[in-house]
């Protein structure tokens, strides 16, 4: 038994981790925010150089086929630099769905250039986890018509893996005849979050159905959850370090006790939330009794956890935590979204329930 | 990760197992307490430590299995006894708290003398150290050893004794040095409870029950050899098993059956003729918990991987007692109000579920919350020694002048 990172998991989160600290700085964050709220083009291509794209593609088509565990530690990263780049659409589900899902020549022709990163994959699910208003795909033959809402990393996606309303799952390029993109501004400008809308588009079917699409769920799920432990670790680490910092009453405002505990609080409820993070993106590839539960759990507990600690960290950073000046708040704002992309806690909790027998 | 425990572990539990089923109708109804043991509980205890699953890494000399440390084969037992629902060894404080103590800091004498009688559950201890005016600040107590030829005379009060009443012998903190700065002024003493000069007067708690005593004593006249350590390295000596104490509170596994027990309740019981379970709010904390519960579970298999590989666990490892105990008291909390009206009744009332066990859990688990270290002081801890934030200042003593302008 041990439950532990291995050493080359170790270092991949560190090499990660490194590069986005200088590389995704504050400033550049903030340029993307204000600019165009799609990516750092300078970020994309370190981690390029760094294989993050080929992080889940199979070996045979140039990938480092990586498990959920590996992309969880990445997303993690991920968060805890809000890095301004597509990631859990472009590099984790959308390999995977085509991995999954694709015949031999769908594989052959994407998974090599999603591994060099030529081509960002868009993931169009979100119906399958609460549609909204009219949105919904249908598919006659091989064409899709319909919206799809929420689509994850759609700004600058060039293939669509898109979930029809029985769902069945299929492969769209962005350029053909039929698709229009329209960007939605959420709080969060560090990563795009767009709405498709398609008439008789061609599209190409991906099998596996309804397993592989649950699946993409249960591991998005266990990725914004991951992001959130990220983005809120970072939250707590520039708590404690401005309370360590800022005096009033002729003391640094970390010696009270009041703010100490605001402090050990978050880091109480944070901490265990890792191990939960570690255990479901584990069981998505070696536990499939334990894959959809704890998913559900890491991404409404998560939700939850992180929700306080933002809250609480931005009120230790006192006035200048609400300013935009210190930037805090791109970390509130992106775990605000985390929270809501394929499922509020609520939503995900009832579909626990019924997982387990415990409601109709 | 690997969570496969590996053949060699799997034999172990299969060996387990197996000494379940075949001791099973020598087991003692009751699970070990902190009273004073039964004859079946003391024969019980003796089988367990003939066969290693109690005192495991005790060496045989001191009446112990003499097994080498190994974590993994000592959370099997403790899963195969809870899974099959049979009691584990004696874990009252004379086993979980001072034999370690005297493991690490007694003399070989002590060790010869004391270690056994307390495995087999012949002596049992109490702890002597918060005081009344000592709880969180607990090295500034005050019970005092004055010099008296060559014994210490004690007097003074202690609180929070459980089994006081039924133990036989008392480890305690004494300040036998009152001119030396507060943490180095106090010895750890031991001696009989009938001791002439020493009254114990059970404690009530809110549960309505007497959990604890108060301990006083009136000239209580203990040798100076009856001393684990050195004089004034009594707070180091104690520190030893205070690590011990907090291991014990906030176990994780508890948290899971309670869990276990509330789903299954909430299924069975029903308000206006539906399920309790078929209350979406309801539902909704239970869900929630679940999510606690199972964080909890995987955080507890973590640091135990830490502490096999010997890895320090740093602020994972310190939150455990704040987020355990809150835990505990939250589920005791869903299954009372789940329960509604029926979840008040208490003391064997009619209707009463459970013996009442649900209310006692929730008012004796307030308790540890405040025992053992406050969550208040928890989070003191965590923030000072997990994320090295600065402690508070010490108020500084006014300036004669100042004093006198303010008097």
């Amino acid at each position: 038994m041990e439950f532990a990172l291995s050493e080359e998991q170790k270092m991949l989160q560190d090499s990660v981790g490194r590069y986005l600290e200088t590389a995704c700085s504050l400033d550049v964050v903030r340029g993307v925010a204000e600019k165009s709220g799609l990516q750092a083009d300078d970020v994309w291509s370190g981690l390029i150089d760094l294989g993050v794209p080929s992080m889940m593609v199979p070996e045979a088509y140039g990938g480092m086929a990586f498990g959920m565990l590996e992309a969880a530690l990445v997303s993690e990263v991920m968060g805890r630099h809000v890095a301004a780049v597509p990631f859990i659409g472009a590099c984790v589900l959308g390999p995977l769905a085509i991995a999954r899902g694709g015949s031999d020549a769908l594989k052959e022709a994407w998974l090599p250039k999603i591994a060099t990163g030529a081509i960002r994959v868009g993931v169009a699910l979100s119906e399958h986890t609460g549609a909204r208003e009219d949105a919904g795909i249908t598919a006659e033959g091989d064409r899709l018509s319909g919206r799809s809402l929420f689509v994850i990393d759609g700004g600058m996606a060039d293939i669509f893996v898109v979930a029809d309303t029985q769902g069945g799952l299929h492969l769209i390029e962005a350029g053909a005849e039929g698709v229009e993109t329209i960007a939605l501004t959420s709080i969060d400008r560090t990563r795009s979050l767009s709405e498709i809308r398609l008439t008789k588009v061609v599209s190409q079917p991906l099998d596996g159905g309804e397993d592989v699409l649950a699946s993409l769920i249960d591991a998005g799920r266990v990725l914004y959850a991951a992001d959130t432990l990220g983005a809120g670790w970072a939250m707590i680490d520039k708590a404690v370090a401005y309370a360590k910092e800022r005096k009033q009453f002729n003391r640094v405002i970390g010696s009270f006790q009041s703010v100490k505990h605001m402090c050990a609080e978050m880091a109480a409820e944070l901490e265990p939330c890792r191990s939960l993070i570690w255990y479901a993106a584990y069981a998505q590839d070696a536990l499939p009794d334990d894959a959809r539960l704890t998913a559900g759990h890491a991404k409404s507990h998560l939700s939850e956890v992180g929700r306080f600690v933002a809250r609480t960290s931005t009120e230790v950073h006192g006035g200048m935590g609400f300013t935009d000046l210190l930037g805090l708040h791109y970390w509130f704002k992106r775990i605000g979204v985390n929270r809501q992309i394929l499922g509020g806690p609520e939503r995900v909790r009832e579909e626990l329930a019924k997982l387990q027998g415990w409601a109709a | 990760m690997d969570l496969s425990y590996g053949p060699e572990y799997e034999a172990f539990r299969a060996e387990v197992q197996k000494f379940l089923i075949d001791f099973k109708d020598q087991a003692p109804r009751g699970i070990g307490g902190t009273g004073r043991p039964a004859a079946e509980t003391i024969h019980w205890q003796k089988l367990l430590i003939e066969h290693g699953y109690a005192a495991r890494t005790i060496p045989k000399e001191y009446g112990g299995y003499g097994a080498e440390p190994d974590i993994l084969k000592s959370r099997i037992i403790s899963e195969e006894f809870t899974a099959a629902q049979m009691p584990g060894g004696i874990a009252n404080q004379g086993v979980s708290m001072f034999v370690p103590t005297l493991l690490e800091l007694g003399t070989e004498e002590q060790k010869q003398k004391w270690i056994r009688p307390t495995l087999n559950g012949d002596i049992v201890w109490c702890q002597g150290y918060s005081e009344p005016g000592s709880g969180s600040d607990l090295a500034s107590l005050q019970t005092k050893g004055t010099e008296d030829g060559d014994d210490f005379l004690v007097n003074g009060q202690k609180i929070w004794t459980s089994t006081a009443k039924s133990a036989d012998m008392m480890f305690c903190l004494v300040r036998t040095e009152p001119d030396a700065p507060k943490h180095k002024g106090i010895s750890y003493l031991i001696f009989p409870m009938d001791t002439p000069g020493i009254e114990v007067r059970p404690l009530v708690t809110m549960t309505g029950n007497a959990e604890f005593n108060e301990v006083f004593f009136t000239d209580v006249r203990v040798p100076q050899n009856q001393i684990i350590g050195e004089r004034g390295q009594g707070w180091f000596v104690a520190n030893a098993t205070l690590g011990h104490e907090r291991g014990m509170l906030g176990d994780p596994n508890a948290a899971g059956s309670r869990l276990a027990e509330i789903t299954q309740m909430m299924m069975e019981e029903t308000v206006d003729g539906e399920r309790l379970m078929d209350n979406p709010f309801l539902r909704d904390r239970l869900v929630k918990l679940q999510s606690r519960v199972l964080t909890m579970q995987y955080h507890g298999m973590r640091l135990l991987t830490a502490r096999v590989k010997k890895e320090s666990t740093g602020v994972a490892g310190l939150i455990v007692k704040l987020q355990g105990c809150d835990l505990n008291h939250d589920l005791a909390a869903l299954a009372i109000d789940a329960m509604g009206e029926i979840g008040v009744l208490y003391d064997g009332s009619p209707m009463e579920r459970s013996r009442g066990k649900w209310q006692w859990r929730y008012m004796f688990d307030l308790g540890l919350i405040i025992g053992g270290g406050t969550a208040q002081i928890q989070k003191n801890i965590i923030s000072e020694r997990g994320l090295d934030m600065p402690r508070e200042p010490k108020p500084v003593k006014p300036a004669p002048a100042d004093a006198a302008k303010s008097a």
